[in-house]
C-alpha cells in the first residue's frame, strides 16, 4: 500500500462545517468480518485515489436491522432503523453508498416510510456512475481475458432489479464473463439471506452455498466475482469445501478494480 | 314437445350459473376474511401489468417448453369459448348454428376452432406425459401426492373429453350437411373433423343426428360441469390469475412492509418527551392489542388469500427455491396450498356454523405449515420471481416468522443470539460498537 487510507467521519466533517458528497455505509460485515474488511478497504482506496469526498459514520453506525427484520423481529428492526435515521438526519445525509446489498436494500426501501429518505446506491452502481462521469477509469490490467463468473446477490438483483452495474464494471476489466446456468433474475441464493447467515441450516441433503458453488464451478472460472460480503463468505467456504481454493479466488467486484489498479 | 330440449337446456344452464355464483360468493367471502391491504393504487400500472403478465402470459414463457404448451391451451381455451357462446344461444333459442349467416367468417372461425382443438388435444397429451411419465422433479414433490395429482390429471382428461366431443359433434354435423339433411345448414369448415368422416359415412341420418345431438349435449354439459369443478380444483387460476396479477405487489421485491403499530411504539420509546406513565388517551386503551404477524389465515391479507386460491400448483416457485433444491422441507408451493386448504377449512366451518367461525383448535401454523419450513427460507425472492401469476409466498413466510418471534419468542437459539447482539452492541456479532472503525487503522 502506497499511502495510508483516509477515512473521515461525518462528525469530523460536521466539526469543519462541511458536507461530504456521499456517506459510505460500511455495514457490520464490512466493519468486523476479516474477509469483508478487505472489500471495505478496496472501496476506500478507490474513493481516495479518485478523490471522492466521502465520510463514514464510524462508531455512530449501527446494524440496519436487516437480519432482525428478516428473522421476524420487527420491533428490533425498527429500533435500529429509527436510531440510524436519527443519526443520518442529524448529519443531513442526502446520499448513501454501501458495499452490502442488505444494507443497501434496507436503507433504500425500508427506511423511507420511517423518515429516512436518501438516495441509496450499491457500490457497483456508484462506481458505474463514477465511470460514466469520467472520474473513474477501469482497465483490464491483471484480469484481462480471465474467465470470471458473477454471482448475483439476491438483494441487489431480484430484490432491486440491478443486474447490469456489476457486469458492466467486469466488462470494463476486459474479463471473459461467463454466466452460470441460473443467473440474473433466476440466480440461486448463496444461502446467507433472511438471517440464515446467523444460524445453522435446516436439515437437507446439502448446504445452499455448496450447491451454488457447484453451479459456479461448472463455468470453470478462475475467479468468482461477488457483490456482497455475505455471498463472498458463502462462496469462499464453498470453494474451500470443494478444495479449489488454490485455483479459484472469490473476489468482490470492487476488489478486482482495486487490484487491477495495484491499489 | 319441440320446446323440451330448450327447456332442459335453460334449466341446466341456469342451475350451472346458480351453482357457480354460489361458489363465487363463498370464494369472495373467504378471501375477505383476510386483513385489508391497499392494492387499489397505481391503476394504470396494474392494468398494464395484468395485460402483460396474465393476458399476455409473459412470465409463462421463461420456461420455453411448458410455457409454449401452456400458451396453446390458453389460446385454445379463450378462442373456443366463442363457439361456446354460439352453443349457448343455440341451446336457449332452439336454433342450430345461429352464427352461420356470417358465411366466410363463420367458416374461418369454425376452422380455427377445429385446428385449436387438435392442438389442445396434442398439448394435453404432452402435459399428461410430463406429469406422469417423465420424472420432472417439481411434479414429484410430496405435497402433490393424492388429490393434487389426481386433480391435475382429471383436468387433463376433461379437456381431452371436451375436445373429442367437440370434434365428434362437428364431424357428425358435417356428414349430415353432406347428406343434405334439412335441419343442418351448410356452414363451417372442418379441417380436422373431416378426417373422422369415414367413421360416419355409412350411418343413417337418424343415427347421425343422435350422434351429433349426444356430442353437442355432452360437450356443453361437460363445460358447465367443468365451470363448477373450478372451485374445488387448482384450476381456479384460469379466472383468478387476472385479479391476482392486477393486485400483485408493485414495489421492489426487497421492500418488506413496516408494521405501523410497531412504528408508533418505537417512536414513543425514542421520544425523550414521552411520558411512560401517561394515561392512554380517550378511547385508545379500549382496542384489542394487535397481534403481530400471522398464525392463521385470518391474520393474512386478502391478497395473500386470493393468491392461495389462484395458485395452480405448477411448482415453478418450488423448483427455484434454494432451500427446496438442497433438500430442505420448505416448498413455497406447499405454503400456498396449505394456506388455501386451511382457508377452505375455515370457510366450511363458517358455513356449518351459521356464518360464525367456531374455534376448531387448529391454525395454519403447526397444523399445516411447520416451523422447520418457515426457518429454512433465505428470503431470496426466487419463488416470487418465478411465479407466473404474481403470487408472493415469501410474504406469508415472513408474516409467520413475525408471529413466531414477536408473539411466541420462538426463534432458533442462534438467531436469538444474533438479535441480542444487535440489541446490545448494534451488530449481529458480539463486537463492540466502539470498535466499528478499527478497520480504518489497520493496514
Amino acid at each position: 500500500m502506497s499511502e495510508a487510507m483516509r477515512v473521515p467521519t461525518m462528525a469530523e466533517y460536521m466539526a469543519e462545517g462541511k458536507q461530504p458528497e456521499v456517506l459510505f455505509w460500511v455495514g457490520c460485515a464490512g466493519s468486523f468480518d476479516d474477509r469483508a474488511k478487505k472489500i471495505t478497504k478496496a472501496f476506500v482506496k478507490i474513493l481516495n485515489k479518485i478523490g471522492v469526498d466521502f465520510a463514514v459514520l464510524g462508531t455512530e453506525e449501527a446494524c440496519t436491522g436487516d437480519p432482525a427484520k428478516r428473522a421476524g423481529n420487527e420491533f428490533l428492526f425498527q429500533m435500529q432503523a429509527m436510531t440510524n435515521i436519527e443519526v443520518m438526519n442529524a448529519y443531513e445525509v442526502k446520499k448513501v453508498v454501501t458495499t452490502c446489498p442488505h444494507c443497501f436494500n434496507t436503507i433504500k426501501n425500508e427506511y423511507p416510510s420511517l423518515g429516512g429518505e436518501y438516495q441509496v446506491m450499491h457500490h457497483t452502481q456508484f462506481l458505474k456512475q463514477l465511470l460514466n462521469e469520467g472520474r473513474l477509469k477501469v482497465e483490464g490490467g491483471k484480469y484481462k481475458g480471465k474467465r470470471i463468473t458473477f454471482h448475483d446477490p439476491c438483494y441487489l438483483g431480484r430484490a432491486n432489479d440491478e443486474y447490469e452495474a456489476p457486469r458492466e464494471l467486469l466488462r470494463k476489466l476486459e474479463v471473459e464473463l461467463v454466466e452460470m446456468k441460473s443467473c440474473k433474475t433466476r440466480a440461486l441464493c448463496c444461502g446467507a439471506g433472511g438471517a440464515q447467515m446467523f444460524k445453522d441450516a435446516e436439515k437437507g441433503d446439502k448446504e445452499v452455498n455448496i450447491h451454488r458453488t457447484e453451479e459456479a464451478l461448472e463455468t470453470q472460472p478462475s475467479i468468482i466475482a461477488a457483490g456482497c460480503p455475505f455471498c463472498n463468505t458463502m462462496m469462499t467456504d464453498g470453494v474451500k469445501n470443494k478444495e479449489k481454493q488454490d485455483d479459484i479466488e472469490v473476489l468482490d467486484v470492487v476488489e478486482m478494480i482495486a487490484n487491477a489498479e495495484d491499489l | 314437445m319441440s320446446y323440451l330440449p330448450q327447456l332442459l337446456f335453460v334449466i341446466a344452464f341456469a342451475y350451472a350459473v346458480y351453482f357457480f355464483a354460489r361458489n363465487v360468493k363463498r370464494l369472495r367471502r373467504n378471501i375477505l376474511l383476510g386483513k385489508d391491504v391497499d392494492r387499489k393504487d397505481r391503476k394504470s400500472e396494474r392494468l398494464s401489468q395484468m395485460i402483460r403478465v396474465a393476458l399476455g402470459q409473459s412470465k409463462m414463457v421463461t420456461r420455453p417448453i411448458a410455457g409454449t404448451l401452456h400458451v396453446i391451451i390458453y389460446v385454445g381455451f379463450v378462442i373456443i369459448n366463442i363457439e361456446v357462446l354460439e352453443i349457448i344461444i343455440d341451446g336457449i333459442s332452439g336454433q342450430h348454428r345461429i352464427f352461420a349467416f356470417l358465411c366466410p367468417v363463420y367458416s374461418f372461425l369454425i376452422g380455427s376452432f377445429e385446428i385449436l382443438a387438435l392442438l389442445v388435444l396434442i398439448t394435453v397429451i404432452l402435459f399428461w406425459t410430463r406429469r406422469n411419465i417423465m420424472r420432472i422433479k417439481r411434479f414429484l414433490s410430496p405435497e402433490l401426492k393424492g388429490w393434487p395429482k389426481n386433480d391435475a390429471n382429471l383436468i387433463l382428461y376433461f379437456e381431452v373429453v371436451l375436445m373429442v366431443l367437440f370434434l365428434t359433434m362437428n364431424a357428425a354435423d358435417y356428414q349430415l350437411q353432406l347428406n343434405n339433411h334439412e335441419a343442418y345448414v351448410k356452414a363451417g369448415a372442418f379441417p380436422v373433423s373431416q378426417f373422422l368422416l369415414p367413421l360416419f359415412e355409412n350411418m343413417s341420418s337418424a343415427t347421425l343426428v343422435i350422434v351429433e345431438r349426444t356430442a353437442w349435449w355432452a360437450h356443453i354439459l361437460g363445460i358447465l360441469f367443468f365451470l363448477n369443478y373450478l372451485y374445488y380444483s387448482k384450476h381456479l387460476h384460469i379466472l383468478l390469475a387476472f385479479p391476482n396479477v392486477y393486485f400483485a405487489n408493485l414495489e421492489e421485491k426487497g421492500k418488506f412492509k413496516n408494521l405501523d403499530s410497531v412504528t408508533n411504539e418505537v417512536k414513543m420509546m425514542l421520544d425523550p418527551n414521552a411520558d411512560p406513565f401517561a394515561e392512554p388517551a380517550e378511547g385508545e386503551g379500549d382496542e384489542v392489542p394487535e397481534k403481530f404477524g400471522a398464525s392463521d389465515v385470518s391474520d393474512l391479507s386478502w391478497f395473500q388469500l386470493l393468491s392461495a386460491y389462484t395458485c395452480t400448483e405448477c411448482g415453478r416457485c418450488t423448483s427455484e427455491c434454494p432451500a427446496n433444491q438442497t433438500g430442505k422441507k420448505l416448498s413455497p408451493r406447499k405454503i400456498m396450498m396449505d394456506t388455501r386448504d386451511r382457508l377452505e377449512e375455515v370457510g366450511k366451518n363458517i358455513d356449518a356454523n351459521k356464518g360464525e367461525f367456531q374455534p376448531d383448535g387448529k391454525q395454519l401454523l403447526d397444523d399445516y405449515i411447520s416451523r422447520e419450513e418457515l426457518w429454512a427460507c433465505t428470503t431470496c425472492n426466487a419463488c416470487v420471481e418465478a411465479c407466473p401469476v404474481g403470487i408472493d409466498p415469501l410474504s406469508i413466510i415472513m408474516d409467520m416468522r413475525q408471529y413466531l418471534v414477536m408473539e411466541e419468542s420462538a426463534a432458533p437459539a442462534e438467531l436469538n443470539n444474533a438479535m441480542s447482539n444487535i440489541e446490545n452492541n448494534a451488530a449481529p456479532w458480539p463486537y463492540n460498537q466502539q470498535d466499528r472503525l478499527n478497520w480504518a487503522k489497520e493496514a
